[in-house]
């Protein structure tokens, strides 16, 4: 089963323990400039949105990669190899979405590679924002919702229910 | 590890900046933030100084577990000697600016003298520069913040800045950062005022680590998981914010009314958590919008409001009807219990006016209250007032009041110097609910006689964070006490000082001890902190920080007879409710509370407890 996160803004705080997460598993130490995934407050809308790579099948940073060092892994994760990158920032620009960065301190571009399988990010979320699981599901949650909503009002009565 | 070992030290008279380790030995006795901050500041400067003159100090401070991700592990503080009471002011807050300070390398940031013409500090990392704050002294704290980040092209930044009430000296200012997180009581930002510092602009790149990551990650996850499993901090404090307690503490005949005539308010209800939730009537949204964590924190008791666009006080002001930090308890209090009003809109707009322009909203709203008083008993008319009907339960007043009081015009003016010089002023000085000259928050002696004390003998004045009783008396927190009792409230209060001075130097908010123990907390500071942190030593800490303290304050002239509550709470028994009857009867408690701190019958501590703290 090919996983995603799955990120639900309304669930979030705003308290970035996902970003300490990322940046401990990814630096070794707890730093959220050097973060893959980054929350972003809404101040003024009451809303804070955890962001970050979405593992693009076709993936524009991996195409525009001159050197080739982007690589897909078995669990579909564009992966950058630090061997090979050669800093020139291409990639950053390729991303429409930003989520890929250039890291001054290496010289090298950084994006989530989902911790090879275990995201730091999900783990350390505390209220569900954040989690990772089946790709082909990730909209069960809205849809269980918009379905209770639906069915809101109605009795039930099934073809098996007694008139 | 845990600490980052480097301090900032910035002379405004000078304009230099220079840096210097920590000094690793008072870390070891201090902890960090509150504890640490406090040695360097009663080293530094005289008790006596005066705290809105070029010899007092201002110290921005982070603990060893702020940046990490302990849970709550976001804190600093201001420390300095305050300007509303003349004793040691240390003001504690969240939001994201303690870490990023962290982040940019610094485990403090110590200002001394002051600026000839307004300046504010960027600190980005190591480059640290002292700039002209030309283009933004006069405005609020909200377009500080803007401003900032627009002129430095750097969203990111985080800033902590004074309003227009520190720069015109209200002497309750605060410092407030990201936009509505303060670092509240006794006036710290007007000393920020008197040194013409506006603000503080951090932005660090740079990592926090740990002593043992391993140990550290176990032990923070086993803390938070105590802190989701626990009713208060893992349902109360989410949903319903500090403001859970507004119907609990007006139940329990605590709650301070009308300043202080009343224990109960009759409108409680209307200005409560459960108000906060529900649809309006006007437009069909609830005042509250969602919870707010700050930095790290796993709690998430942070309100975030908008009020409807169509009450009086916003109307034609699209400028205040985007949502921001909403009513906590002691912010409803204050605004409303202590002055009667139980207009939730008009009471969240006098809260967004306090963050904007930076004011505590405890001494405000107190202060509004004690005037409310002088005004019905004839003593100030509207013609002292401007034309404003102050009397108990107006909104109107109320608004009118916080949109003067920052910018100190007209009556503003005088509200700006607090109640007790307010009150004094008018020959009523007893109508002043402060001990040292700081307003006591939302919780009545009377019918918690554990906050009797806790007032008395807090080293910043008039406090219900220096040791918060009410946990025990009122929630049950670590065990029940009576909360009409005063035996054994002398060593409960001695061991909630001890334990949050603790806390609070570690970086660690003090909410967490609705759940937490210093046994979940001593392992979270040893796995950050070089050296053996167990709860032991955290508690000998407390104390030394407590005794270190109130030296300090005696230093400054303080002795025993300050240690009193204002005269209403020990003659005007409670006149509803299950304190009825009632005065706060802190003396008995007093003679018990020296002798457990090893202090003289005059408060001072003696040599022998001196020695055994090594203060």
């Amino acid at each position: 089963m090919l996983k995603a996160l799955v990120i639900d803004p309304g669930k979030c705080t705003g308290c970035k323990q996902c970003e300490m997460a990322c940046s401990l598993e990814n630096e070794g130490v707890f730093n959220p400039s050097k973060s893959r995934i980054r929350v972003f407050d809404f101040h003024e809308d009451a809303r804070f949105v955890p962001y970050t790579c979405t593992q693009c099948d076709e993936a524009w940073c991996q195409q525009a990669c001159p050197v080739n060092a982007i690589t897909t892994d078995a669990m579909g994760v564009k992966v950058v190899h630090d061997n090979l990158c050669v800093g020139c920032k291409v990639c950053t620009i390729a991303c429409p979405f930003g989520t890929v960065n250039y890291n001054a301190s290496t010289g090298k571009v950084i994006k989530c590679d989902l911790c090879g399988g275990e995201p730091a990010c999900a783990d350390a979320c505390p209220t569900d924002a954040i989690t990772y699981r089946d790709v082909e599901q990730s909209g069960y949650d809205k849809m269980k919702v918009w379905a209770t909503r639906t069915s809101a009002g109605t009795e039930s009565h099934g073809p098996n229910t007694p008139a | 590890m845990g600490w980052t070992g480097k301090i900032l030290r910035i002379d405004l008279s000078k304009g230099t900046v220079k840096t210097e380790p920590l000094n690793m030995d008072w870390a070891d006795k201090y902890l960090g933030q509150r504890g640490l901050a406090s040695k360097y500041l009663v080293e530094e400067i005289d008790p006596k100084t005066d705290p809105l003159g070029p010899d007092n100090k201002v110290i921005f401070a982070t603990g060893p577990l702020t940046g990490t991700c302990a849970s709550t592990g976001g804190r600093y503080s201001v420390i300095t000697k305050g300007p509303l009471t003349g004793a040691i002011a240390c003001s504690n807050s969240g939001g994201y600016f303690g870490a990023e300070m962290k982040f940019a390398g610094w485990d403090m940031v110590i200002v001394e003298g002051a600026a000839a013409k307004p300046v504010y500090l960027t600190i980005f990392d190591d480059d640290v520069q002292i700039r002209d704050a030309g283009d933004i002294w006069g405005k609020s704290v909200w377009e500080t913040d803007k401003w900032i980040k627009a002129a430095h092209q750097d969203p990111m930044i985080h800033v902590a800045t004074i309003g227009v009430s520190g720069e015109n000296a209200v002497l309750y200012s605060c410092v407030v950062n990201d936009l509505h997180r303060a670092a509240g009581r006794s006036g710290v930002g007007a000393v920020l005022g008197s040194k013409n510092l506006k603000a503080v602009a951090i932005r660090g790149t740079g990592g926090v680590s740990v002593k043992d990551p391993k140990e550290f990650l176990k032990a923070t996850k086993a803390g938070k998981k105590v802190l989701k499993d626990n009713a208060v901090t893992g349902q109360g404090l989410p949903t319903y914010g500090t403001q859970v307690l507004m119907n609990v503490i007006n139940e329990a005949g605590a709650m301070p009314t009308r300043n202080g005539r009343d224990v109960q308010f009759e409108s409680a209800g209307d200005i409560s958590a459960e108000a906060m939730a529900e649809p309006r009537r006007s437009d069909g949204h609830p005042n509250l919008l969602t919870n707010q964590a700050c930095f790290g924190c796993t709690i998430a008791c942070g309100r975030i409001s908008k009020i409807d666009e169509t009450h009086y006080t916003v109307q034609n002001k699209p400028e205040y009807w985007h949502a921001s930090g909403g009513l906590e308890y002691e912010a409803a209090w204050a605004l409303g219990s202590a002055t009667g009003v139980k207009d939730l809109e008009a009471l969240t707009y006098a809260n967004f006016i306090c963050n904007e322009q930076g004011l505590d909203p405890i001494s405000f709203g107190a202060t509004v209250g004690a005037a409310m008083e002088l005004y019905e008993d004839g003593v100030i008319t509207s013609e002292t007032t401007g034309g404003i009907e102050l009397k108990f339960g107006s909104a109107e007043a109320l608004t009118r009041c916080v949109e003067l009081t920052g910018k100190a015009e007209g009556f503003g003016k005088e509200l700006g110097m607090g109640s007790a010089r307010l009150t004094a002023k008018y020959g009523r000085p007893e109508l002043s609910m402060t001990v040292k000259s700081q307003e006591f928050p939302a919780y009545d002696p009377r019918g918690i006689q554990g906050m009797g004390l806790t007032y008395a003998t807090s080293n910043r004045g008039a406090c219900h964070l220096r040791s918060y009783t009410v946990a025990s008396e009122i929630l049950g927190i670590p065990e029940k006490t009576d909360p009409l009792a005063t035996e054994g409230k002398a060593g409960l209060v001695k061991a909630f000082q001890d334990a949050t001075a603790a806390v609070d130097s570690s970086g660690l908010c003090v909410f967490t001890t609705f759940a937490w123990t210093l046994e979940d907390i001593a392992p979270q500071v040893d796995a950050a902190c070089k050296g053996d942190w167990s709860v032991e030593k955290m508690l000998e800490v407390g104390e030394r920080i407590w005794n270190m303290e109130r030296i300090f304050n005696n230093k400054a002239g303080f002795t025993a007879k300050d240690d009193r509550l204002p005269e209403r709470l020990m003659k005007d028994a409670a006149k509803t409710g299950p304190a009825k009857g009632l005065v706060a009867t802190v003396d008995k408690m007093l003679p018990e509370y020296y002798d457990l701190r090893g202090w003289t019958s005059e408060g001072v501590p003696t040599n022998e407890t001196l020695e055994r703290l090594a203060v």
